[in-house]
């Protein structure tokens, strides 16, 4: 198998650029609409809002436990906020905050944190986050998602102010090729079937649903038929989408710039485990930490390209039959 | 047994329902309170504006019955904090605060923030007191299925804004919502409660620099300075002193009083409402386990509940009064 060059779409969208840019948006349209930063609004993009809507951008300084609970306050007091910094500390710094206050208290928090997964690169393990689906999902009554591109990352935002209660939302620092159409709409709880197949299921979340795209191509040509799954909506997981790809294709392939533990392969490994057990593999980060190098490096590390997604799927086909 | 908790905010209907039916319930063994508590005086919302000093502490000599009533009868719960904090929380709610009991999501009413959560024993029975329930579910403390869960649960107590129990986090929440009042160009006010151990956490001094960068004008914090933690004195596990000087260093509006004398609470209270430009604190001298001679100054009564022995002594000093 020659090697797969790292996708090259004709066009390519920043999930948080798009954030930054749809949150300008929004901010004309609901008066009620406010944006916490805790010094990274360069970085996550609120910086465009603050520009704007001065007086209601609110920057807390390095000081993330107190972002998440400002948060929560102005929540409490009618306020739609939106809270942003790097994903590593905002599910990591103010995992306390976010559990005692915004989810204990089913506040109206969206905290949308960029530099989500291992393609952060050169900044290193320190600041990438492959365990924050996991601190987010383990939370009840939080919503947790992640935008595979540009337009998921617009609609996503655009439903996420009219859903009353705590959100989470993963954005990335380098651009992904586009999947969806610019009209794109969300629909909380619900996966996307993306291509439709009989011989396995591939499903990813972020950058790694444009991969398992392109691993399907790739196993077309052997003659394979791969369904792709975009789970985007880690929280609450279509359940009955996993269940049907089971049945119909009887093996999956997840795959997730996160530990394969806690994330997207623990959330559809639960499904399979509670109803209809089939052959599963789950390619992410494996008990590790990131480290710095070129996104593309660190993707071949981990094992996160379309040549890895499609030997893991001939893997389940094969275990599909010699069980 | 009571209906498994509700989230009032959200407007479901059990819980507020009973507050409506029971404006406020007068209990059978306070005629005082009946006398001061005239037909006019009930209409909400209020400011209360109870001023008198001999008033106020007939109602937290009452207030006190009830938390270790509550306390005894539940058998766990933090009894010292609950005492220490009664004053405080008794002048900020019958003298201060804008309430409405029959309604607890009034738009235009001040707001309250517990953050040492586990004096909730206190603001339970001052809730109950002013109306938001009914009293008699004081005594479902801390049981399967109560609306008054260990620790506030904003999600099921009417008259609770915030969950709290995890320390130092209620300062940035005031923060939160006094900046939200602040956009909306509203003179509510909000009070948080904060206990002198907790200020131990960084998350305390993150939110009072935010306060004041925001100039939050609109923010009262009453710091409960009983000098006692579970662990020990706080001079012993962890110096906090010099308090006030840190405070005033951090760009707040800084009063130490006696926590335990009305006239000087209020006065306070009313200091505090006139800045407009800082936040405020008032840091509040106070006696651990106060009103009970055997509780006072004690370490072990911060997470213990009395003993039978010990109740009926402290049931029997608060009632000799």
């Amino acid at each position: 198998m020659g090697a797969v060059s790292p996708p090259t779409s004709p066009h390519q969208e920043s999930t948080r650029v798009e954030y930054g840019k749809v949150l300008l948006e929004l901010g004309r349209e609901y008066p009620d609409l406010v944006v916490l930063d805790a010094d990274l609004s360069g970085s996550t993009h609120t910086s465009r809002f603050a520009k704007v809507f001065k007086n209601r951008f609110f920057n807390v300084g390095i000081a993330e436990q107190d972002l998440m609970g400002t948060a929560a306050g102005l929540a409490l007091g009618g306020k739609i906020p939106f809270a942003s910094t790097f994903a590593v500390f905002a599910t990591g710094r103010a995992w306390e905050q976010i559990r005692q206050t915004i989810a204990y208290g089913q506040l109206n928090v969206k905290i949308v944190a960029s530099h989500g997964g291992v393609t952060v690169g050169e900044d290193g393990g320190s600041h990438q986050a492959v365990e924050d689906l996991a601190l987010m999902r383990l939370l009840p009554n939080m919503t947790v998602l992640i935008p595979a591109d540009g337009p998921e990352t617009r609609a996503m935002v655009r439903w996420a102010v009219t859903y009353d209660g705590p959100v989470y939302i993963r954005t990335s620092r380098i651009p992904f090729p586009v999947i969806h159409p610019p009209e794109h709409r969300f629909r909380w709880g619900r996966g996307e079937i993306l291509r439709e197949g009989r011989d396995v299921t591939l499903a990813g979340v972020g950058l790694m649903v444009h991969y398992c795209l392109e691993a399907a191509a790739l196993l077309a040509q052997e003659g394979i038929s791969a369904r792709v799954l975009n789970l985007s909506c880690l929280k609450p997981l279509d359940w009955e989408l996993v269940q049907d790809s089971a049945r119909r294709t009887g093996g999956l392939v997840t795959a997730e710039e996160h530990l394969v533990a806690g994330g997207l392969g623990s959330a559809v490994s639960e499904v399979l485990t509670d109803c209809c057990p089939v052959p599963l593999k789950r390619l992410g980060v494996r008990d590790a930490f990131g480290l710095s190098g070129k996104p593309d490096d660190l993707l071949r590390h981990f094992g996160l390209t379309p040549r890895h997604i499609r030997a893991a799927a001939l893997e389940v086909i094969q275990a599909k039959r010699h069980p | 047994m009571f209906p498994l908790p509700q989230t009032w905010k959200k407007l479901q209907p059990l819980t507020l329902t009973a507050c409506r039916m029971v404006p406020v319930v007068i209990p059978s063994s306070s005629g005082d309170w009946k006398n001061m508590t005239k037909a006019g005086a009930l209409l909400f919302p209020r400011p209360m504006q109870l001023t008198d000093p001999a008033q106020l502490q007939e109602l937290a000599r009452q207030v006190r019955v009830d938390i270790v009533e509550m306390l005894y009868r539940a058998g766990s719960g933090h009894v010292g904090g609950s005492l220490s904090a009664t004053d405080l929380l008794v002048a900020l709610f019958f003298a201060r605060m804008r309430l409405n009991p029959a309604d607890a999501c009034w738009p235009e009413r001040d707001f309250f923030v517990l953050s040492k959560g586990h004096a909730a024993p206190a603001l339970y029975a001052i809730l109950a007191r002013l109306g938001f329930f009914p009293r008699e579910e004081l005594f479902t403390l801390r049981q399967f299925g109560s609306h008054l869960q260990g620790h506030p649960d904003s999600k099921c107590t009417p008259g609770v804004e915030v969950p709290t129990g995890s320390l130092g986090q209620g300062l940035s929440v005031a923060n939160g919502l006094a900046l939200a009042l602040q956009l909306n160009k509203s003179p509510q006010r909000v009070y948080v409660l904060l206990g002198d151990g907790e200020v131990q956490e960084g998350q305390i001094w993150e939110a009072a620099m935010t306060a004041a960068h925001y100039r939050l004008g609109n923010l009262t914090a009453l710091l409960d300075r009983n000098r006692l933690q579970i662990d020990g004195h706080t001079r012993e596990v962890m110096s906090l002193e010099p308090l006030a000087d840190k405070w005033r260093a951090f760009g707040w509006h800084t009063q130490e009083i006696d926590g335990h004398s009305f006239p000087e609470i209020l006065a306070a209270l009313d200091a505090a409402g006139k800045e407009t430009d800082k936040p405020s604190i008032i840091i509040a001298h106070t006696v651990k386990g106060k009103g009970v001679s055997i509780f006072e100054h004690q370490v072990r009564f911060h997470g213990v509940t009395p003993t039978t022995e010990e109740y009926h002594q402290a049931m029997q000093e608060l009632q000799a009064v």
